[in-house]
């Protein structure tokens, strides 16, 4: 086991790098040097009093709150021999699959560029950027040209990826025994069963409240709703990161969601965030990239096409063309296996030859990718809020879904749990859906990859984000998808092909959720 | 029903030897593998002492993969080190000092992957095949060891100062006519 204090002190100088030279860490200094001029300060006491002062007044809980946004994206500790890869994904065949999975979309996304003839990035000549930055709110207005664009790949692709996953040092024999893996995945990973999932999801327990649950119309509110919403105002006006996420976890009132999921994600108002933001708006009016035609066929295809999510186009826009200017995304491949395209270009001196990174952000959206932002959108409507918050779940949570890792929340681990979540507890279910050309994971995939967004309707969804939240974990997801299987499992039981079995679970929007995962977990005997 | 003869291939051992073969005496301050499918490792060092060579276990069945059926620490970096004070990144405490040493073994134990067979498949010492242990270039391992904690630190720092500093611009001089992409 890791020794606890090396371990802590390596984690602290750590922390303490990455907030040196931040705004918080100037403000902080100025805030100390003018209570210098407060009475109260004395000599003999001054690191004291000043500290004191800076609790009062509420610095102390935004560096506390700072600290704990870092602790999210700490990397894990690092053997001193291990190789900086070995850190963001120890398993070699995973990280030779994802190199493989990075080539192909690279050779797809140069070949389109080839075949149309149009470049990877320009500068917009002056007329263009007048014209763009005068129709910046309405750009879903447009109707251009999108037919001779595809989408650079699709759920189902990836998963062919990972149904392609093998342990090298795993002789596969034919014959199966009880351990053979039924279900599409075919490595073994660590992933919690019920019990154990119980464990780390008490708070979704028969005994507690929940938001989902407990606020319904026919359920007195002083039983659990009234007392809860009174709780949620304290900790918003606490400003507590750590106090927001635990309370989370029985759900976000919906007139205090915006600011828990902020405060969770501590993300802020500071005029600093308004300017990155803007700073950004200006890279899209200068540059444009190809990739911002991916952005807007996805927008077209997927969130457009959504009655709940259409009224949020131009949002969706000026959200993801930003995203994909945002240098600062980098920053999540200190842990994310994946690796950012590269290209060689001619300084303008013409004496160099320079790697950057394509796009910008190094993240090539796929279909679909513009659903990870469309549910903020009924949560913040100013433009540089709601790109934060996406920004920051993004770094956090989505990521993950779409890169080949072995990490617990990883698509990988999510999709193997679905399986032995319903091999174990609905054995017969995932038989005869078997049976009958119909694996399970062809159909849970498309939900697990976007985190059910566009399947459950926007109120249900939200109240499964509060718990990825709340638990810093996409565990949820996968446990959402095999209850959802268990269910329709007595309508499943009469299908008998791969097309009826999809119909039936073709519209999610009655679903709710928190019954659901509820009665999976708690009230499922094992 | 019948038992059934599983074929299993023995492989040959290959013993570490440490230190120069004519200086007998070596302390041992730190041992670090990277693991590659071993579920459970014991250490044994051989010891000179009184003029006798002696084998001693100084470390037995240390779990490096918790679950043998998935794959939780079976690519990961692991040390082993003499003092308690320093059990980092799952290493852990000798049983005995390893002074004195002038060869060891380690002795790893894999699981079949069906369980239901049982017997772990471990390896047997044959003949010894001899390969000296490379300490050449490594500072005093006693200085070394009271400061571990401070060099860790350190380099982390270093490390993370690489990557702390966002630069923000994606452009070169303002140009990004980027033509074609390549994999790093």
């Amino acid at each position: 086991m890791l020794d606890e204090s090396a371990e802590l002190s390596v984690s602290i100088t750590q922390i303490v790098q990455r907030l040196k030279g931040t705004h918080l860490h100037s403000q902080l200094e100025k805030q100390a040097k003018e209570c210098l001029h407060k009475p109260e300060i004395k000599l003999e006491t001054l690191k004291d009093d000043v500290r004191r002062l800076l609790k009062a007044s509420g610095w102390e809980r935004k560096l506390q709150n700072a600290v704990y946004r870092e602790l999210h994206i700490l990397p894990p500790p690092r053997h001193p021999r291990a190789p900086p890869e070995h850190t963001k994904e120890p398993l070699a065949y995973m990280r030779k699959a994802q190199v493989n999975w990075e080539k192909r979309i690279l050779k797809s996304l140069n070949s389109m560029c080839t075949e149309l003839g149009i470049p990877l990035a320009r500068k917009r000549p002056v007329p263009e950027q007048n014209e763009l930055t005068n129709k910046w709110n309405e750009m879903g207005t447009d109707e251009p040209d999108l037919s001779k664009f595809r989408p650079v790949y699709a759920p189902k692709d990836f998963l062919e990826v990972l149904v392609g996953l093998k342990n090298p040092n795993n002789e596969r024999s034919e014959d199966l025994t009880v351990r053979s893996h039924w279900g599409l995945i075919q490595v073994s990973l660590n992933v919690r069963d019920i019990p154990q999932t119980r464990e780390m999801y008490p708070e979704l327990g028969l005994t507690y409240g929940q938001l989902g649950i407990d606020d319904h119309t026919h359920v007195p509110p002083d039983l659990f709703e009234s007392e809860h919403i009174h709780i949620g105002k304290k900790v918003v006006s606490e400003h507590d990161s750590a106090a927001a996420q635990q309370y989370s976890r029985q759900g976000c009132p919906t007139g205090l969601r915006a600011q828990l999921w902020s405060l969770i994600l501590n993300t802020t108002d500071d005029p600093e965030a308004i300017t990155h933001y803007e700073q950004l708006k200006a890279r899209v009016i200068h540059h444009d990239l190809l990739v911002d035609n991916l952005i807007y066929k996805d927008v077209k295809l997927t969130a457009s096409n959504d009655d709940y999510y259409f009224v949020f186009e131009d949002y969706l826009y000026q959200v993801l063309l930003c995203f994909s200017r945002d240098t600062a995304v980098l920053e999540h491949f200190n842990y994310n296996c994946a690796t950012p395209p590269k290209s060689c270009i001619q300084s303008k001196s013409g004496s160099e030859q320079c790697a950057v990174v394509y796009p910008p952000n190094g993240v090539i959206p796929f279909h679909g990718f513009s659903m990870y932002v469309a549910p903020l959108c009924f949560l913040y409507n100013e433009p540089s809020k709601l790109y934060s918050v996406f920004r920051e779940m993004y770094i956090r949570y989505f990521f993950r879904l779409h890169s080949v890792s072995s990490h617990p929340s990883g698509i990988v681990s999510l999709c193997l749990q679905f399986e032995r979540l319903l091999q174990t507890h609905l054995p017969q279910l995932f038989y005869h859906l078997r049976e009958i050309g119909a694996q399970p994971l062809r159909i849970a995939f498309k939900w697990i990859v976007r985190a059910f967004s566009g399947y459950l309707s926007t109120d249900q969804l939200l109240l499964l984000w509060d718990r990825i939240l709340g638990y810093d974990s996409l565990e949820i997801v996968a446990v959402l998808a095999a209850a959802v299987f268990a269910f329709r499992a007595e309508n499943l039981m009469e299908v008998t092909s791969l097309a009826s079995a999809e119909a039936v679970l073709a519209d999610l929007s009655t679903l709710k959720v928190m019954p659901l995962l509820q009665i999976f977990l708690f009230a499922t005997s094992v | 029903m019948s038992a059934k003869a599983v074929s299993c291939t023995i492989k040959s051992p290959v013993a570490l030897q440490i230190g120069d073969a004519s200086v007998n005496v070596t302390s041992i301050q730190e041992i670090s593998i990277k693991n590659y499918y071993t579920v459970y490792l014991t250490v044994c060092l051989q010891r000179r002492e009184d003029g006798s060579a002696k084998w001693v276990t100084c470390l037995r069945n240390y779990c490096l993969m918790s679950n043998p059926n998935a794959e939780a620490g079976s690519h990961d970096y692991f040390s082993i080190y003499r003092q308690q004070s320093f059990l980092l990144y799952l290493g852990f405490e000798m049983l005995l000092e390893p002074d004195n040493v002038t060869t060891g073994r380690l002795f790893c134990y894999c699981y079949l992957k069906d369980s239901e067979r049982g017997v772990p498949v471990w390896l047997s010492p044959l003949t010894p095949v001899e390969e000296p242990l490379d300490l050449n270039g490594l500072p005093d391992p006693e200085t070394v060891s009271s400061s571990i904690q401070q060099m860790w630190a350190l380099t982390e720092i270093i490390q993370a100062s690489q990557t702390a500093a966002s630069i923000g611009r994606f452009d070169v001089e303002g140009s990004y006519d980027v033509k074609l992409l390549s994999h790093p």
